[in-house]
């Protein structure tokens, strides 16, 4: 039989305002531990949350980016659990009047726009970093005690939860690819898994493909990148399977995907787990979003890369579109082919040399000279040019200057040079292996310290050893 | 009774409160006649009446996104039963 893979995923990011959530206390990471915190982040008695303006604003700019209604009422929810990352004893979370409902994404892919459903992004605080001594370091089950740093308690959070709209784990990356670049963009997070501004649960299920029932789902957590996220659900898949073929059944289960043994292991599973009881925050009032307040915001998103994307399939292709847009890189890409290079050389020099941090220093003019000359210059003379690139002030000119050797007559003594001290190779090109032209090239540069103009030795050595 | 021994139980469970004996007694009858006390709206017609999330008319209560001071850590720590370094420790939790 084949299966389809049906996921959803959950996304947490922290906002990077000012303050947190509910407190004035600064956000973010920097200041030593519990330096952080005040008598709300701290649950002390007397203690009343007060919302941040900007997180709220920045939520509501997320859904609409996203493409979701905005309600006319929102409500701050009590989740009530029992964990020393969390003093209160309950996270403020909204429940079933979130701020932004039933939205969605479209992720370009090969077979058309692939849509992916926005169920919901709401506002919530994050919990505590807690760290467990003893029994095995850093997992719950067997430790000795925990210690607590409150920090990173109250960061604004919002929680976007997709419908079960992903059919494979490569869908999953490409829409997270997206989603980040869109969050990014909107200068509301940094978004970052390798720190945890952005955590990425998945629920994955499998079901004979062409049916449309929805099966028995896990949810994998602790996928600190995309590719991790990719091959957890990869491996959820396939023991899905297995267990189905083999005429089992897959049991509602949470597991942490363990990334260096591709290894899931089942979490202890916590009885009553959903016995949250949730009630209206009675300390909180309900936001209504004034209309014009929505509209404005409405009116500040930015073009969103997914519509920039298709613009630029057009003149590219979309791996290369999808590869420049996720990178934070088209606007360099549209800057420089408007200063008069190719679209194409320009697409592949910048996706493939250019680190990503790189697009907004890049001046587009001297990078377009850089590009239109890219065959005269010597390799070494434009990597050289390509690692200053991004520094303020950078001209092309100087190294315009270094053109290539390209005259024939300079060239043939060397290229006779190296054909003759390598007769083994000369023989296998001879006999077919093709592949070699790139080491003869290679040993012509070398002797030309790298001032040989690559394109004119390839066609000079074709030549002779064609003969 | 409006809540029975085992709710008791269960909603202790998840407060990690152990209870004794005599205590799940006295809370089944004083939470069993909390409940009844509220059960009482529930014998109105109030079909036409929204869910009221709040007593006030009030909405939109929000400040601006400008930090103060945080806390100092003697203060921070004035309360803890236990500190390590300027962490809080606490019994490991299951």
């Amino acid at each position: 039989m084949t299966w389809q893979p049906v996921v959803g995923l959950e996304i947490h990011v922290q906002l990077k305002t000012r303050t947190k959530m509910f407190c004035r206390c600064a956000n973010g990471f920097g200041g030593g531990e519990n330096t952080q915190t005040c008598p709300v982040c701290l649950a002390l008695p007397g203690a009343l949350p007060v919302p941040n303006r900007i997180a709220l604003e920045w939520t509501l700019k997320l859904g609409l980016a996203l493409g979701c209604e905005i309600p006319k009422r929102a409500v701050f929810a009590r989740k009530n659990y029992f964990y020393p990352d969390s003093p209160k004893g309950y996270q403020i979370s909204q429940y079933d009047l979130p701020s932004c409902v039933n939205g969605r994404m479209l992720v370009p892919s090969s077979a058309g726009d692939h849509e992916v459903g926005i169920v919901r992004a709401h506002l919530e605080e994050d919990a505590a970093k807690t760290v467990h001594v003893g029994g095995r370091t850093g997992r719950i089950g067997g430790a000795e005690h925990s210690l607590v740093d409150f920090n990173r308690v109250g960061t604004p959070l919002v929680e976007i939860v997709t419908g079960p709209d992903i059919h494979s784990s490569e869908d999953a990356r490409r829409f997270l690819q997206l989603l980040r670049q869109t969050i990014v963009e909107l200068g509301i997070s940094d978004a970052e898994m390798e720190k945890g501004t952005l955590r990425v649960d998945a629920n994955v299920s499998v079901r004979p493909a062409g049916s449309a029932e929805l099966r028995t789902r896990c949810e994998l957590k602790n996928m600190n990148s995309f590719r991790f996220v990719a091959q957890g659900i990869d491996a959820e898949v396939a023991r899905q399977i297995a267990v189905y073929e083999a005429g089992g059944e897959v049991v509602q289960e949470t597991y942490d995907f363990d990334a260096s043994s591709g290894a899931l292991t089942a979490r202890r599973s916590k009885e009553e787990a959903d016995d949250y009881r949730y009630f209206p925050e009675p300390d909180l009032v309900p936001v209504e979003p004034p209309a014009e307040l929505v509209e404005r915001l409405r009116g500040e998103l930015p073009e969103l890369p997914s519509v920039r994307i298709r613009r630029l399939e057009r003149e590219l292709d979309l791996d290369r579109a999808l590869v420049l847009v996720t990178g934070g890189l088209d606007r360099l890409y549209e800057a420089t082919v408007a200063a008069g290079a190719e679209p194409l050389p320009v697409a592949n020099l910048i996706a493939n040399r250019l680190a990503t941090s790189a697009g907004d220093a890049v001046d587009a003019s001297q990078l377009a000279l850089l590009v239109g000359a890219r065959d005269r210059i010597p390799r070494a003379v434009l990597d050289d040019a390509l690692s200053h690139i991004d520094e303020p002030g950078f001209e092309a000119a100087p190294y315009l200057a270094q053109e290539a050797v390209s005259d024939t007559g300079e060239l043939e003594p060397v290229i006779a040079r190296i054909i003759d001290a390598n007769p083994g190779q000369v023989a296998a090109y001879r006999g077919g292996k093709e592949g070699l032209l790139g080491f003869f090239v290679g040993q012509v540069l070398k002797e030309t310290g790298g001032k040989a103009n690559a394109r004119v030795v390839s066609e000079l050595v074709r030549e002779r050893l064609g003969a | 009774m409006a809540i029975t021994r085992e709710e008791v139980l269960h909603v202790a469970k998840l407060a990690r409160l152990e209870l004794s004996g005599d205590e799940v007694e006295r809370l089944t009858l004083e939470l069993g006649a909390i409940l009844e006390a509220v059960g009482k709206v529930a014998e109105l017609d109030l079909d036409d009446v929204p869910p009221t999330s709040h007593p006030l008319e009030l909405v939109n209560a929000w400040r601006e996104d400008e930090p103060y001071d945080s806390l100092g850590l003697d203060a921070v720590f004035a309360n803890a039963p236990q500190r390590e370094d300027d962490l809080f420790r606490v019994p490991p939790t299951t």
